[in-house]
């Protein structure tokens, strides 16, 4: 093991200080480090998605990242994304639409599709596709997963009046 | 999977970065958005002694119109340029590409300084970059130059800069006004890397020919190409479909395809014909509306 360093970060809200290997990929420091398992590993090299969390509120393949460069940063999972036993309105709609078959997509899906909304509140079929087009579902679910950031659209709009 | 062992640097200026460029010389190299050296990391292709973080050097992160140019900080963003409006209305272009580029979780991180010097042959900005002769300021210690895209663009992953130096400051000029612009790519889905894209740009005199004409491909050639023959064909025409397909028939003699498993070297060469055909009637139909 090379030489380590000590990082400071929130994870969901918590403060952490971990002394990490410099190549440490930052999705590897949150499942095994801090047994965060819920962020899901899949190609490792940028090209699925389903690592995908909030660093800093935007969007970040965690797999592409180390963990020293997320010294001081703010890192949302999909462990904080349910609020005081909440679930956001995408993780209903992913429940109700039936968005999800074998759910290793689904932690990325959800980020993907949260700053879609964040940054476009009504998106259009096409606009959805391509906003989530950076995460890959091999249970072939995307139909359902556009008619679920569709309906939480729809249900967020509403909330907000 | 995992990418092998080195020495972690953090940097905060331009100075800095220099200073420990001088000090490691090739054994060190910059970590900017980490987009394509991560992945080639953990393939292990790309085994770095040293890793630079420019992440830090916030001075080049910036966004700035000056003397009819837009000058972009080599740390600046891909989201950045997509959100800026300053790049949508300087460099209309410029923003139509970045959207190409990737996904948004990509250009979060994605900085226009990494992927210039990465050099890979389909990349969007290296395409902007040539089409619109963009001029790239390049430090080192102790020296510093500006250099255009024929002078920096070498070959496939390969940009002429020394392993000193680091790449500072990325320019664009302004867009002229009565000019019209287009970019197209062939991709299989959106986000993928390109096979083949096209981009182009022109401007009307005031006799209503064309007065200026700038085609490019990328795709197409170890690097983005200007396809000269192409815009010798537009300059000084009156705008029509026929000067469009004359112009874009001279595309296949001017591109220099490498097949592979996305496309041959026949397809990528019809291909960039068609693509430049696009862009130019995209362009066309901007100025025809002013």
């Amino acid at each position: 093991m090379s030489e380590t360093l000590t990082i400071r970060l929130r994870v969901n809200g918590v403060e952490y200080e971990r002394a990490v290997e410099p190549r440490l990929l930052l999705s590897d420091f949150l499942r095994e480090s801090l047994g965060l398992t819920g962020t899901h590993v899949g190609c490792e090299h940028g090209i699925c998605g389903c690592c995908t969390v909030l660093v800093d509120g935007a969007t970040v393949r965690s797999c592409l990242m180390f963990a020293v460069q997320a010294d001081g940063a703010e890192i949302t999972t999909i462990e904080g994304l349910a609020q005081g036993g909440k679930l956001h309105p995408l993780q209903e709609a992913f429940w109700d639409q039936h968005a999800l078959q074998c759910g290793f997509c689904t932690p990325g899906m959800l980020f993907s599709a949260m700053e879609l909304l964040r940054e476009n509140p009504q998106p259009t079929d096409p606009e959805i596709r391509e906003g989530i087009a950076g995460t890959i579902c091999r249970c072939t679910g995307y139909h359902h997963i556009i008619e679920a950031v569709k309906s939480a659209a729809q249900k967020m709009a509403e909330e907000s009046k | 999977m995992k990418p092998p062992v080195f020495k972690y640097l953090r940097v905060a200026s331009v100075e800095e970065a220099v200073l420990v460029l001088a000090e490691y010389g090739g054994d060190a190299k910059i970590l900017a958005g980490g987009q394509s050296l991560v992945p080639m990391m953990n393939f292990r292709v790309a085994q770095p002694a040293v890793l630079v973080d420019i992440n830090p050097v916030k001075e080049l992160d910036y966004i700035r119109p000056q003397d009819g140019w837009l000058r972009i900080g080599a740390r600046t963003r891909q989201r950045s340029l997509e959100r800026t409006p300053e790049v949508a209305q300087k460099c209309p272009l410029l923003a139509a590409a970045v959207k190409w580029i990737g996904h948004p979780q990509i250009r979060n991180r994605g900085t226009i300084g990494g992927s210039l010097v990465h050099g890979d042959p389909t990349a969007e900005l290296a395409l902007v970059a040539t089409l619109l002769d963009a001029e790239l300021t390049i430090q080192g210690k102790g020296k510093s130059r500006t250099v255009g895209p024929a002078d920096f663009f070498e070959g496939v992953m390969a940009t002429r800069i020394d392993e000193d130096e680091i790449l500072t400051q990325v320019s664009f000029p302004v867009i002229p006004p009565r000019s019209g612009y287009g970019f197209r790519e062939l991709c299989i889905r959106h986000g993928d890397f390109a096979i083949v894209a096209a981009a182009a740009q022109i401007t009307l005199g005031e006799n209503g020919r064309y007065a200026a004409a700038r085609v490019a491909v990328s795709g197409a050639g170890a690097k983005a190409l200007r396809i000269r023959g192409a815009e010798e064909v537009l300059v000084g025409e009156i705008g029509s479909a026929q000067v469009l397909d004359a112009a874009a028939a001279r595309v296949p003699g001017e591109v220099e395809p490498i097949g592979d498993l996305k496309g041959s070297e026949a397809y990528r060469r019809e291909m960039a014909k068609v693509f430049v055909r696009r862009a130019l009637e995209d362009a066309w139909s901007m100025v025809k509306e002013n």
